[in-house]
Order: structure tokens, then sequence, then C-alpha cells
């Protein structure tokens, strides 16, 4: 099974791979023994987001369907997280509240993308109709602010976003700080390689094949459309995640975390990153986050143009990706290395053997 | 023994008649050609018998169960595998992961590497395995897609123009090769217009044009129809 962990489908293989892994999940793991708590409290909201990253990069980079309803599903578990903790009571039954309400997400995503898939909507289309999909969502959750919009206990507060949830908690202990920031680190580690595994198995190779020539695909006896269907959900519920995470984090959760410009954000980490490939994402979207985190800090507006700019960047000069063309120009280079490393090893056994 | 039965079919397109009243049957086991000059509904039919178009008119049936409702999908899981007349492969996958694919749902491990380096071999594949299959030529992806087509072991092989783009000795080569799938069994419904292909391989002939049924039978009889000889063959060919 961890064979699949490489395969064609994921750049990064071998020794010097895993063990810059390793490298790196140490350091994250060491970093709250050496940062004060408000920087590792910042860490892991910046955690947060990856799922949802992962998510699209699963559904648009090896899927080919560019959705823009990350923050739909987002929203929806976010929301979600807030009503079930509401009146769940919180406690323990966060945890609950937390796997119900991704479940919740994955739920919407399959009905949408059923009719979605179905109804043969497909490349553009398919980013226009979860775009609308995900502005309903906004501007309906907008215009609950009167007090008839609550379910139970949990008032919807229209802009003003709901608010009271308890964070996760376990017993009587809170998970936040760096506890939630081994959480999600655990969380990622969790997701990434199974989201790795899974893009080099059978399954992954039909999602990729589908991304390349549906009809093909098809006419090796694939029904094409529960692989895209799996594909969505998947990739929705993992924004799911992150919403049940992020309204956890924050105790609370706006419509604004689910508009335009919110559902736009995705879509430039990704693009950034380099949408074929999980790790190029993973990167860039933490660098991504830790960039707009700290400009944002100055100004939000300079951060959103900043964000912009690096969209219209990637789209004219790396299509693919800034991270993942650089990740290919250092494998690329270290093969050359090797490859010359090689040459030279050989053509000094020849002169060796030539002398004795 | 029909394997494929196709009766009465028409398929309009607009204000086009592409195929009209169509009933052909072809035989388990043998191999039939599809003639017929440009636009006689050929590729038309086999994208009906295949399921990528739904038809205005008339069933399919596969083995005696009416298929013409399926989907392109099930069609194949029920023993059907085409290659198109246009190259279509997987382009931005590597060559043995589009055999992998095609071969995966039938076999695993050590048994589908086997049967990937068997195929990749018998289309002379094997030392581009690792390139891009967009980066093939024209005729290397024909062979990788009949290879993915055979990958499925079908009981009908449907070729669309199998020997399009490619050199004499290597549509010969084609030939031989479907001639020793079908000595195996295999029942295989080929287009083509090359003739000196079609006499290498065709036990049966069928002659389509404007979307109609125009002659069938043996390639000899064929040839020796003055109408056929006509409309497509052009009477020097035909003696």
């Amino acid at each position: 099974m961890f064979k699949l962990l490489e395969g064609p489908q994921t750049l990064g293989r071998g020794k010097i791979f895993w063990s810059c892994f390793l490298a790196v999940l140490a350091g994250a793991l060491a970093y709250p023994l050496f940062a004060d708590s408000y920087d590792v409290g910042n860490f892991a909201y910046f955690l947060i987001w990856i799922f949802m990253a992962l998510g699209l990069c699963l559904m648009w980079g090896y899927g080919g369907m560019l959705s823009f309803g990350q923050t739909l599903f987002f929203g929806i578990a976010g929301y979600g997280y807030g009503v079930l903790a509401i009146n769940m009571g919180g406690g323990t039954a966060t945890i609950g509240a937390l796997v119900l309400s991704v479940f919740l997400a994955m739920l919407a995503a399959g009905i949408l993308g059923y009719f979605m898939i179905w109804g043969g909507i497909n490349g553009i289309f398919f980013g226009i109709v979860t775009l609308s999909a995900t502005l309903v969502l906004a501007f309906f959750l907008g215009q609950t602010a009167g007090p008839e919009w609550h379910i139970g206990p949990a008032r919807l507060n229209g802009f003003n976003g709901m608010k009271g949830m308890d964070p996760l908690t376990v017993g009587d202990f809170y998970i936040e700080g760096s506890a939630l920031y081994y959480v999600m680190i655990a969380l990622i580690v969790i997701v990434y390689l199974a989201l790795r595994m899974l893009v080099n198995s059978g399954i992954g190779n039909v999602i990729v094949a589908t991304r390349e020539n549906p009809q093909r695909a098809e006419m090796l006896g694939y029904d094409v459309r529960k692989y895209q269907l799996l594909t969505f959900v998947i990739g929705s519920g993992l924004a799911g995640l992150s919403g049940a995470l992020y309204t956890s984090w924050g105790q609370f959760i706006t419509p604004s975390s689910i508009g335009l410009p919110a559902a736009a954000m995705p879509i430039v980490w990704v693009a950034f990153s380099g949408r074929s490939d999980l790790t190029a994402t993973l990167v860039g979207s933490f660098l991504l986050l830790f960039g707009f985190q700290t400009i944002t800090v100055y100004s939000q507006q300079a951060a959103l143009v900043l964000m912009g700019a690096l969209l219209l960047a990637t789209v004219m000069l790396a299509p693919q990706g800034f991270v993942l063309g650089i990740g290919r120009l250092v494998a690329g280079w270290w093969r050359g290395r090797r490859r010359d490393d090689g040459a030279v090893m050989a053509e000094a056994g020849r002169l060796q053997s030539e002398e004795s | 023994m029909a394997l494929v039965e196709v009766k009465g079919v028409s398929k309009r397109f607009g204000g086009l008649t592409a195929v009209s009243g169509v009933d052909l049957t072809v035989n388990a086991g043998e191999v039939h050609c599809l003639i017929g000059p440009n636009g006689a509904g050929k590729s038309t039919l086999f994208k009906l018998i295949v399921g990528l178009y739904p038809p205005t008119q008339g069933s399919i049936f596969f083995d005696a169960i009416d298929i013409t409702a399926e989907r392109p999908y099930a069609r194949v899981q029920r023993g059907m595998s085409i290659k198109m007349q246009a190259p279509s492969v997987f382009k931005e996958l590597p060559v043995r992961q589009n055999i992998q694919t095609a071969l995966q749902e039938r076999l695993s491990g050590a048994e589908r590497i086997a049967e990937e380096d068997r195929l990749l071999t018998l289309l002379n594949l094997r030392p581009d395995s690792e390139k891009l299959a967009g980066a093939l030529s024209h005729g290397q992806q024909q062979w990788l897609e009949i290879g993915m087509a055979l990958a499925l072991k079908p009981q009908l092989l449907l070729l669309d123009e199998p020997t399009a783009g490619m050199s004499p000795e290597e549509t010969f080569r084609t030939g031989e090769l479907i001639k020793s799938f079908n000595a195996e069994g295999m029942t295989v419904l080929v287009v083509e217009h090359d003739m000196a292909f079609v006499r290498q391989v065709a036990q049966r002939v069928t002659v389509l044009h404007l979307g109609k049924i125009f002659a069938r039978g043996n390639l000899e009889s064929i040839l020796q129809d003055e109408k056929v000889a006509e409309i497509y063959l052009g009477k020097t060919h035909a003696h």
C-alpha cells in the first residue's frame, strides 16, 4: 500500500525527498517549542486553509474540474459546525460536530455534483455553476440577521456572523493554541499522504485519464461520471474540513468567508503553486498564506492586489505554476548532475581498466 | 452466430441523415470490413454501435442483448472495444500508463506488468514506454490506441481506419496482427479505405453509401459489382 506514496502522479520520490519531508515535519513539530503562542496560533490559522487548497488541487489539477465552490463547502461545514456545536452543547460533542459538518459538506457536494456531472456540465460552466452556488449561499447568509433565522439556539446573525460555539474540546481540554497546531500538522500529514496514495492508485489513474480524455476513459469501460463525482466530493469535503476547523479556531464565521473575494483565493493559491501536484500546492499555498497574512497586517487592500498580480503573473509566465516549475527545474538539475557524475565515474573506470 | 445486430438504425444531425435504416450483422469470430466513400456514414455507424451517438431510430443488439440505451462504458464492459479514427490517447500521460489504465480493471500486480510489457513489445513501443503519449508519432499513437483497445481483451474489436498514417510495412503488420487476434477468436469490425489492407484481412465486406447499405458479401463479389466500382472503387481497380 505504501508503494502508492510514490508514482507518476506525484513529484518527489526516493530517500532524498522523504528525508526532506521528515526534516520539514520535524521542524514543524519543534516550532512551538521556540515560537511564542501568538505565532503558533497564526501558523495554525495558515494551516487551516491547506485542506481547501489540496482539495482544489485534486479536483482541478488531477480531475480537470475547476471548482469555484470551495468556499461554498467551507461555509456549509463552517456554519454546520457552529450550529451543531451550539445545539449539541459543546464539550467532547464538538468532535462529533466537526465530523458531521464535514459529512454535511460532502453530502451537499454529492447532491450538487450529481446534478452537474450527470447533467453534462463541464469545463468553464463547471466553474460558473459552482461560483453561482457559492454566491447564493453567501447572499442568503447575509440576510439572516433577524432573530427568526436560527437553528435551535444557534443564531445565524447575517453579516455579523455566527458566534458562541465552543472550540474543539476533549473532556475539559480545549484544543487551542499549540494543541490545535499539532492537530493541524497531524491532519495535514494524514490528508497529504492519503491524497498521494489516492492519485497514484488505480482510481487516480482513472481520475487523471478522465481529465486528459474523458471519452477515451469511458471507452476503456469506466463510468467517468462516478470518478468525477468522487473527486468532487473528496475535494469539497476537504474544503469543508477547512471550514469546520476555521469556525472552531476563531469561534465565529461570517458570510464574507464564503463570498466572491474569498472564493477566488483558493484558485490563486493553487494556480500559483502548480495545480497538477499535491506537494507544490502544499508548499505554495502555505507560502502564499504566510505572505498574505504578513502583508494584511499593514494593508489588506495591498495583499488583495498582490494576489491578483500573482494570478496574472502565473497565467502569463508560468501557467503550470511557479512552485511546480521551480520544483521541476531543481529535479532536472539534480538528475543532470547525477548523470554527469555517473559519466565521470564510468570514464574513470574505463581509464583505470585501460591502465591495468 | 450474430455477435452484433444493427436493426433499422438511422442517425440524423439536424437536416442531415448520416445513417439511414441500416441493417448489419457481424458474426462471432469474423473479420468484417466496412468500406465506402468519404461521408458514407461508416464512422457514424461505428459510434452508434459503441454508444457515442444515440440512434434517432432503430435498435442495436450485442450478444442478443438490446444495448441501444446503454452508455458506452457499459457496452465496453460487455466486451466491446474501439480504436477511433483520430488517435485518442491520454497525451499528457506516459505510454505505459496509457496501457496500464486500460489493463488495471482486468489484471493486477506482476501479471499486469507482464501483460503491459507483452503489449508494448507487440506494438513496438517498449523503448518509448516512459515517453508521454503526445510525444509519439501519429502512427505510434495509432499503435498505442490499438494496444489500449486490445488490453481490454474484447469479444468485439472495432477499428476505425487503423492504418491511417502508417507506412505500407506497418499497414501489412497491422493486418497480420488483426488476423492473429481473429485466429484467437476475437471478432473484428474494421472501417478502412486501403483496399490492399481490406483484401489482406476481410472475410466479409459491407459497402455503405450515402448512409445506406449499398452492397455486402465477400471481397471478390464486391469487387466485381459494377455499381460499387462506380461509386467507390473506380472501374480500373475493380478488374
